[in-house]
This record gives structure tokens, sequence and C-alpha cells, in this order.
């Protein structure tokens, strides 16, 4: 069951303030899903202060590099309950698990950070994951 | 090491964790709460050494780096079978 918008709204918020796209429906999600032009974040949101708790602070501090996705999307995971199915369909052989994030390059998948790699994590180590692939994925592909 | 979110619950509550056991059995599942008794687990699945060829530590070794299907809703294991408790995502 989702909870009430005023609880979450702060963590939508929190990724829309730094140019998250939020999809909050299938038809958001397909629209985003197949631009599959240059590279692109897409962050299941979640409400679990466990590991959501690091994982927004980490994308922050992860997009302040200097090589960062050309686009920026986030589904609320137990929120947007459409969106999300419709989110992980795209990459069904990941199992499901929020807060994830999800590196794409030309429409596909090119890295993956599951929720069990957030909650053991400060939000520093989180940023340093992302950057570094980043760095991996993108950076090869960005004009100097 | 990350702070605990809920006060009042095991320090492991809401962490993905390798619970390795005994016997052939080994889980991975979302830590609800442990204790002397039981360690409660969502959202989790169960390996057994061998099956599908692979021995407990190469289940684990591929459970770390994208997570698992879960098989199960909820499941208790009894403390007694359990001989480590481990965050999945410090191996």
């Amino acid at each position: 069951m989702p909870y009430s918008e005023l609880m979450v709204a702060p963590m939508r918020a929190e990724l829309a303030s730094i140019g998250f796209e939020e999809l909050r429906t299938a038809e958001d999600v397909e629209r985003f899903m197949n631009d599959g032009e240059g590279s692109a974040l897409l962050v299941l949101n979640s409400v679990c202060g466990c590991a959501a708790g690091q994982a927004r602070p980490g994308v922050r501090k992860a997009l302040e590099s200097a090589v960062k996705p050309d686009r920026l999307a986030t589904v609320f995971a137990g929120q947007d309950l459409e969106a999300t199915a419709r989110a992980r369909s795209y990459f069904s052989d990941i199992p499901p698990s929020s807060p994830s994030m999800a590196l794409l390059k030309g429409g596909e998948v090119v890295y993956f950070v599951p929720r069990h790699r957030i909650e053991s994590r400060s939000a520093d180590e989180v940023a340093a994951d992302l950057t570094a692939a980043f760095e991996r994925y993108i950076a090869a592909a960005t004009p100097a | 090491m990350a702070a605990v979110f809920h006060p009042g619950h095991h320090e492991l509550h809401g962490i993905t964790v390798v619970v390795d056991t005994a016997g052939p059995e080994i889980y991975v599942g979302r830590c609800d709460d442990m204790d002397e008794r039981q360690v409660i687990l969502l959202d989790v699945d169960v390996h057994k050494d061998g099956d599908g060829g692979r021995s407990k530590a190469e289940y684990v070794e591929r459970a770390a780096q994208l997570g698992v299907w879960k098989k199960f809703d909820r499941l208790v294991v009894p403390r007694a079978q359990v001989t480590s408790v481990k965050r999945l995502g410090e191996l």
C-alpha cells in the first residue's frame, strides 16, 4: 500500500530538485526509455530509510562530477506502481529491489546498483560507485 | 558503517543479509529482526548447496552482483541452525 503523499513528497523533491524527471505513469516510462539517445540514469526511489537515505544524497554527490548522464529520471517504488513495474520490465533479468539505480547508454542498461549495494554504504561510497560507472561507461562517448 | 534508521530494531533491520546454516541451506533476504532464538527474513531466496551445480559460495558470489529473486515473502530461520549472518553488500 502506498504511503501518504505528504510523507513521500520531500523524497520526490530531493531528486526533482537536482534535475530528475519524475516518471509517474507507465506512459511516462515508455517515453523516457524509448528515447535511447545518449546516456541516462534511472533511479528507483524508495521510502526505506535504511537504504534510500544514503541513495539520494549519494546520487546528488555523484552528479557533481564532470562526467554525468545526459538525462535523469526517477520512478518511486511502492508509490507509482505501474510506472515502477514498467521501468523494471526494461531490465527484467535483474531481480527487483529499491532503491536501486540503472545507468543506461543507447537505451541499454550498462550498469546497475541494487539495493544491497546501497544499504551498507555511506552517501560518499554510493557516489563513488556511481562516479566510477559514469567514467567507465559515459566518459568515452562524451565529446571533449 | 551506515546508521540505524529504525530505533528499537536490530542493527541489521532492513539490511540484505546472507544467513548461512550448518546444513545445506543458505538464505539471502532482508533482515527484519533477529535475536537469540531466530532470524526473521523478508523477501527471501534459499539455495541448497550443490543445487544447479552451484556451491553455497558460488551462489553468494552471484547474489552479491545483482541480488536475488525472492521465493518467500517471510521466513524464520531458527538461530540454532545459523552459523553466520553477513551483509550481502559487504561480500
